[in-house]
């Protein structure tokens, strides 16, 4: 788009003032919030990057330690094998949601949109929450299990992986669904039709035809949960009791408790660049910017 | 497609309705327990009370905690709506390369994880002598939601026809008179929307402030935090049960509308 008030002064060949300047006066307008986020946001990070230099001792004996040290390299491996779980079962939950959604009625498409959205919106320290009180040794479902005479002892469903597990497929369900249900209703449904028409049984026409096209949608959906949860905190720390450590609470633990900035900081960076690392693979499968609603 | 589905169709939405069960659950636990007599977290026997819902709105804790929640997201929410839609519309009337790559910038703070953000702030907060203080909380979730801004303002600038703004510059208006006179108003409704999402961000954040707040700063999310890992307070199961309350009664008014919304435009069509 060309400025508009420079082609009228060139139409009317009238000079107003001094040459106008070829920067578009609408950076006024930008400015403000840049300069707010390089001082309180960009700077920083960069003083935290720094840090993971240069604390204890300037070099790289901190990026060392993802190599070396044990305690970081299991709990690395924890976080991993966490995040692909959860991301394995909230696609294929999602999924499910997604196709039933772009198959129903309008009635029916409204109520399970609003069944997924609800949860999406609740505060994640009440659901959190919610979820101590249903999975703990003498919670709801235990006592229940108990009473019932199913067991004797109580079940150990949460402060350990499986409880971690639970509550971030429940957090990150929604996150796989809405990218899903956009990319299957772009699914032209005649195209399962021919299948059909073609002599493709249900089965075939969705498994050659249907899931196919669908994936960029789970590409999409797939990429955007695994980073959420790699950087996860509230729930993995509430519902694995400190005992499941993934590595944003082991971050918090070196800063605030045994106080070592310089793994901290390390163990954020590695965090950063993981997500954008994901994130450029994301951007060469599917359009970010409607993705973040920009256009 | 109002026919009837077929059986394999059938299963699949049993499935669903089973997987969508799994993700109301927890909603329908913590009313039951905030209704409990007793000093700690159970399901209620024989009796129940509101005595938790009372400590919640008279606990000095509980309101102080209340208190500050909403003074930080009320002003936090201010500033990053005022920066975040200027933003948004400078970007939009710019549409360069330079303002791609700006936009990408002020997505940042919702892309990095929020561990890192807490560090960060953490880390400047120290120099700046803003820990546990409420600039420094407000200024740290400032930057939190103003993606959100950005984002809503300009889904909403995308419909906005880029002519209107033209005519109004040709006929004389200045940026200013552009703005206020023929933007603002039009793009109202998003504005709006970026500031209920940057005020819902801001209520609910909790990694960052537990990194840059102690002892003055004590935001509601903190103090649930802090009691689900004593788990001993019935208070939060109230608290809980309250947001979850309010939640539902806000997606469901929005939902509602937009059915009835829908409603009417099929009818208007039919009868066109």
């Amino acid at each position: 788009m060309s400025s508009s008030a420079g082609t009228i002064a060139l139409e009317t060949g009238v000079p107003r003032g001094p040459q106008p300047s070829r920067i578009n006066p609408y950076w006024v307008l930008v400015l403000p919030l840049v300069l707010f986020l390089v001082v309180l946001y960009l700077y920083p990070i960069g003083q935290v990057l720094w840090i993971s230099f240069s604390d204890p001792e300037v070099g790289f004996q901190n990026y060392e330690r993802l190599v070396t040290n044990r305690g970081i390299l299991r709990m690395l491996g924890n976080t991993f094998r966490i995040c692909f779980i959860t991301t394995a079962i909230s696609l294929l939950l999602g999924y499910l949601i997604a196709y039933a959604m772009a198959h129903v009625t309008e009635r029916h498409r409204i109520w399970i949109l609003m069944f997924v959205l609800v949860p999406f919106w609740v505060s994640v320290l009440a659901r959190a929450f919610s979820w101590v009180v249903l999975l703990h040794d003498n919670g709801i479902i235990n006592r229940a299990l108990m009473d019932w005479g199913l067991t004797t002892e109580p079940v150990h469903l949460v402060r350990n992986e499986l409880g971690v597990l639970i509550g971030m497929v429940h957090y990150m369900v929604p996150y796989a669904v809405l990218p899903l249900y956009a990319n299957l209703r772009g699914i032209d449904p005649r195209l399962v039709s021919a299948a059909r028409g073609l002599g493709a049984g249900p089965f075939e026409s969705f498994w050659r035809v249907y899931l196919p096209l669908s994936l960029p949608g789970i590409a999409g959906a797939g990429l955007l949960v695994f980073i959420l949860t790699l950087g996860f905190f509230v729930t993995p720390s509430i519902l694995g009791g400190g005992k499941t450590l993934m590595i944003a609470e082991y971050v918090s633990v070196q800063i605030l408790q045994t106080v070592r900035w310089g793994i901290g900081a390390m163990l954020a960076m590695v965090l950063l660049i993981l997500v954008f690392l994901v994130f450029a693979v994301m951007s060469r499968v599917v359009d970010l910017r409607s993705m973040f609603g920009a256009k | 497609m109002s026919e009837r589905y077929g059986w394999r169709f059938g299963v699949v939405l049993a499935a669903t309705w089973l997987v969508l069960m799994f993700l109301v659950l927890p909603i329908f636990v913590s009313a039951p327990i905030s209704l409990t007599p007793e000093r700690f977290l159970t399901l209620p026997k024989d009796a129940v009370t509101l005595r938790n819902y009372e400590n919640l709105v008279t606990n000095p804790n509980w309101t102080s905690s209340i208190w500050q929640s909403l003074v930080v997201a009320v002003v936090s929410t201010l500033i990053s709506t005022t920066l975040g839609t200027l933003c948004a519309i400078g970007l939009w009337r710019i549409a360069s390369r330079w303002s791609e790559l700006v936009r990408g910038f002020v997505l940042l703070p919702i892309i990095v994880p929020s561990i890192v953000s807490a560090l960060a702030f953490y880390r400047i907060f120290v120099d700046l002598r803003l820990l546990d203080s409420y600039p420094g909380i407000i200024l740290a979730h400032t930057v939190l939601s103003v993606p959100y801004v950005v984002i809503t303002v300009s889904t909403s600038l995308a419909n906005f026809d880029l002519r209107l703004e033209q005519a109004a510059r040709n006929l004389g208006a200045d940026m200013k008179q552009t703005l206020r006179m023929v933007i603002l108003p039009c793009i109202a409704p998003g504005v709006l929307a970026g500031a209920v999402f940057a005020f819902i961000s801001s209520w609910d954040e909790i990694v960052v402030t537990l990194f840059i707040t102690k002892l003055n700063i004590f935001t509601l999310p903190r103090r649930m935090w802090d009691g689900i890992r004593d788990q001993a307070d019935p208070t939060i199961a109230a608290c809980a049960t309250t947001l979850i309350f309010i939640t539902i009664l806000v997606i469901g008014s929005q939902m509602w509308l937009r059915a009835r919304r829908l409603k009417a435009q099929s009818q208007a069509e039919t009868a066109a």
